[in-house]
């Protein structure tokens, strides 16, 4: 019984992993761009939120409705000011600028919040669990998951029925052709960025709660989110998904073999993955 | 452009004139350039001789500067000539130093090691490389940080080699610190020598035009015979080859590794950094930029990361006003103090003025192209979007 | 007051010069055929007209308003719609999607979905299938099709005739008179100069990048056209500019 539970645990994993790689996949798949801050951008909007918390004196539920809406903005001003700059720069441009980008974020939350890793206090919420039949879920890991759904499923419903979706998957098809229909491109980037630092702060929110957050984070959020959508394939949200769950169920199954392995076996399915097949398992036909 | 007035039958289709066979002289040399080779040379002296004339107080601090103008020379040669944008080459960094551990502690000297450690690093490259060939861009610079971040994984779960805490250098306890200084610094300065005249030697060769052809345009180059698989796998492979051996350095300096710091991404943040501020796709520019981080790191690393920030807001600000770096904004004005290109010298053609066909010196893009691209004349800088992304202007040539 | 007038456009790419000095005028409701050998420049003046472009000199008027600096994304709201050579459709988008795209501030226009269902049988019958896998006559049909959904006061017309099996395009120019009767104008750019001339009231040609020859296309002297389309022995600017 306990694989099934195994397996459930790598499933929860992945939603917590599909919830931080949906912004990455959302800016790819819309323009292109690899955000190598987003990583760095999640741990920023985690520490938002304790800060929020520990001022106002909320419990972690309000303090994350009050950081959405900044997390929003805050994507739209950098694609407002930096990004579109970077995205008009060349190919390299976008990877130096957001490399460089998340070294100084980085580096500013180790000054201001010192390198020590930080609670994220969610009272409850840490250790309830359910139990049913020998099967242990713990209602945060659920939490994860289902807001994976429900983000993910909720993009999907606007980007397919939407004309704000239909004009977003416009764009990502032709971004010059999309101009001259009269599509504004750069308040619809503005707002794709918005959207995607938002899931990407509340997916970071949600995983610190039980480990707490550190600067040092970003980078390995980013590498987990990339490899999520790689696996799953570009230019899709649900393969984003299965991507996490692949990654998860990877990582709890070689765990019970081997705990220090884990990650490295992760890794090494996505490294397998790009050998074998770079455009991952979902993804739309384009090559690296 | 038309390839001929419609209605005419087209002349004879010959390659264009070579202006060498027409008789045009053409210079790969100047001035400046021996001046600056000569000056190189003399420093190059001088520095050797620095271990009996200054303490490490001094030495030291060289064998830091040294290491990062060695890794910007071998990052730049990675990302501004080869297209190959890197955030993984602390994996041989990390490889070079522990191959240098194992190997001094069969008997061999560590210093000698060093080069075992470039050899260990360039057989590693080649099945890396297998599994990156096919990647570019955003693609390839993750990837390459996986595999870091795999080897790092691997070696602290490796006890035999020390784990988490890391191994230590033993053989030189028994070495009077100031003779294991002086091997030290003249270590990194070989390291250093070897790897600027070598970065220099490629790219002046004919694998450098080759690289830089396929960077620029991997499909015209593999048509026009380039082999563009066997260039970027050659650079590759040298570039580890070079990381290796300044991971050698790196644990001989220290006389400890750790794969927390070795196999830190933060190398390849400063590596970015150097080259992006001094020059990308330029041979003076990396030097420049590792002597200017070095300078801010001395006089800032007291006050915390923020000097950090500060040279990742200036890296950001470059890469999107002044893409060709510092020595970017010279060789505008046609400085060169390495030429890597060809000039057609001045008053030779009885032709009229054309624009240049090869770069002049080693120009990095006119503006205001992105680093490492050679201006087209295919309009306005597009979206890095290949499926249908750019102007409706690219298919608005006519032709 | 013309409905669109171009006046001494220079525009290039990079450091070419695709277009010297160009300048034409469409009446309201008038179709005018610009032809040209390739790299004449057709697609450069009209991606310039279109806004995808931005021109080194001259003025683009549109029913007296100066749009010569207004962005692309501006230019479909101000009248000026492209259809690009190519077709250019949004692949993974369905049919209808492609037509319900576009941004008009000019108001719903003569054609209403409905309107070029009925237009365009075609389009109709396969609107909910994706762009990508129509064939390349139903794409060009869907293409003019969303160009009309944004009510253009100008449609530019970029070869929609290449790539395509004549019956196909004989289906086009069956339907072109109905676009035509809606009032819209149209600068139509096509590779078959008898078609050009058939279905347009006036043509310009184009010779390097300069207009080379103006007239109406019913009264053009064929040799006149011979002469401005492939240029004289002189060689290139020595020629005329011919008005026939």
């Amino acid at each position: 019984m306990t694989w099934v539970n195994d397996v459930l645990q790598g499933i929860f994993l992945g939603g917590a992993y599909a919830l931080t790689a949906v912004g990455l996949s959302l800016m790819f798949g819309v323009m292109r761009l690899v955000n190598l801050a987003h990583g760095d951008l999640a741990v920023c909007g985690t520490y938002l939120v304790t800060t929020v918390m520990a001022a106002l004196g909320v419990p972690l539920w309000a303090a994350l409705l009050v950081m959405l809406p900044l997390a929003f903005c805050a994507g739209a001003l950098l694609q407002l000011l930096l990004f579109d700059r970077a995205l008009r720069a060349g190919p390299v441009a976008p990877l130096l600028v957001t490399f460089g980008l998340s070294v100084m974020i980085e580096n500013l939350l180790q000054q201001v919040y010192s390198a020590n890793t930080r609670g994220v206090p969610a009272g409850s919420l840490d250790v309830a669990a359910l139990h049913a039949g020998g099967l242990v879920v713990p209602w945060l890991s659920a939490l994860k998951l289902i807001l994976a759904l429900v983000v993910i499923g909720g993009l999907s419903a606007l980007l397919r029925l939407t004309a704000w979706g239909r004009r977003v998957r416009a764009t990502s098809d032709d971004v010059a052709v999309a101009r001259l229909q009269g599509i504004r491109v750069r308040p619809l980037f503005a707002s794709v960025t918005g959207i995607a630092l938002g899931a990407a702060a509340l997916a970071g929110t949600l995983n610190s709660v039980t480990t707490g957050v550190d600067p040092a984070l970003g980078a390995l959020t980013l590498i987990f989110a990339f490899e999520a959508v790689i696996i799953g394939g570009l230019g899709s949200l649900w393969g984003t998904l299965l991507g996490g769950m692949l990654l998860g169920v990877t990582q709890v199954v070689v765990a019970q073999v081997s705990v220090p392995y884990a990650t490295l076996a992760s890794q090494l399915l996505f490294l397998a993955v790009l050998a074998v097949r770079p455009t991952g398992l979902l993804g739309a036909a384009q090559a690296g | 452009m038309a390839t001929g007035r419609p209605g005419k039958p087209l002349a004879s289709v010959a390659a264009p004139p070579r202006p060498a066979a027409a008789g045009v002289p053409v210079s790969r040399w100047s001035r400046a350039a021996t001046v600056t080779t000569a000056a190189a040379g003399a420093a190059l002296v001088l520095l050797a001789a620095a271990p009996y004339l200054v303490g490490a107080g001094v030495t030291q601090p060289l064998v830091t500067l040294f290491l990062l103008v060695s890794m910007a020379v071998l990052w730049n040669l990675l990302a501004g000539y080869a297209g190959m944008l890197s955030f993984g080459q602390q994996a041989y960094l990390g490889i070079g130093a522990y191959a240098v551990y194992l190997v001094s502690k069969g008997g061999v000297s560590p210093f000698a090691a060093i080069g075992g450690g470039a050899v260990a690093c360039a057989v590693a490259a080649v099945p890396i490389f297998a599994l990156l060939r096919r990647l570019t861009g955003g693609y390839f610079a993750v990837a390459t940080w996986v595999i870091a971040e795999c080897l790092f994984l691997y070696v602290t779960n490796q006890q035999w080699i020390g784990g988490a805490t890391g191994v230590g250098l033993q053989q030189l306890s028994s070495m009077s610190p100031v003779l294991r200084q002086a091997y030290t610094y003249w270590a990194a300065l070989v390291v250093m020598a070897v790897c600027v005249a070598g970065v220099y030697l490629l790219v002046r060769s004919r694998f450098g035009l080759d690289s830089r052809a396929v960077h620029d345009e991997p499909a015209a180059a593999a048509a026009m015979g380039v082999e563009v698989g066997r260039t970027r796998w050659i650079g590759y492979v040298l570039a580890a080859a070079g990381a290796g051996a300044v991971g050698g350095v790196l644990i001989v300096s220290t006389l400890y590794t750790d794969p927390g710091t070795v196999f830190s991404v933060n190398y390849s943040a400063d590596m970015l950094f150097m080259v992006v501020i001094g020059g990308l796709g330029t041979m003076e520019g990396p030097v420049i930029g590792a002597v200017i981080f070095f300078a801010v790191q001395q006089e800032f690393a007291s006050y915390g990361a923020w000097y950090l920030v500060a040279i990742g807001a200036v890296a950001v600000t470059v890469v999107l006003t002044a893409p060709g770096g510092l020595w970017g904004l010279a060789a505008r004005r046609g400085w060169s103090l390495l030429p890597v290109g060809y000039t057609v010298l001045p008053g030779a053609a009885s032709r009229p003025p054309e624009p240049p066909v090869l770069a002049r010196g080693d120009d990095p893009p006119e503006p205001p192209d992105a680093p490492g691209r050679v201006p087209s004349s295919r309009g306005q800088g597009a979206p890095p979007a290949t499926r249908g992304g750019t102007d409706a202007t690219r298919g608005g040539t006519d032709e | 007051m013309s409905t669109l007038s171009v006046r001494g456009l220079d525009a290039g790419y990079g450091d070419f010069q695709a277009l010297f000095g160009a300048g034409l005028d469409l009446a309201s409701g008038e179709t005018v055929a610009l032809v040209g050998a390739n790299g004449a420049g057709k697609t450069t003046l009209l991606s310039a007209i279109a806004g995808a472009l931005r021109p080194w000199a001259g003025a683009i008027t549109v029913d007296g308003t100066d749009i010569t600096a207004l962005p692309d994304y501006q230019r479909a709201r101000a009248g000026v719609v492209l259809v690009p050579e190519g077709r250019r459709l949004f692949g993974s988008l369905t049919v209808e999607e492609n037509i319900l795209i576009p941004v008009t501030g000019r108001g719903a226009g003569p054609w209403p979905l409905e309107a070029l269902y009925e237009l365009f049988p075609i389009v109709a019958a396969r609107r909910s299938h994706r762009a990508a896998l129509l064939s390349g006559g139903e794409q060009q049909a869907v293409a003019i099709a969303r160009a009309l959904a944004a009510n253009p006061a100008v449609l530019l017309l970029d070869e929609v005739s290449l790539g395509l099996a004549p019956a196909v395009v004989d289906t086009f120019y069956g339907v072109l008179p109905r676009i035509q009767a809606s009032g819209v104008s149209i600068l139509l750019v096509e590779q078959d100069i008898d078609r050009a001339l058939a279905a347009s009231s006036r043509v310009v040609c184009l010779l390097e990048g300069r207009v080379a020859l103006a007239g109406d296309s019913a009264s053009l002297d064929p040799g006149a056209l011979i002469a401005a389309y492939f240029g004289s022995a002189a060689g290139p600017g020595a020629d005329p500019v011919v008005r026939a």
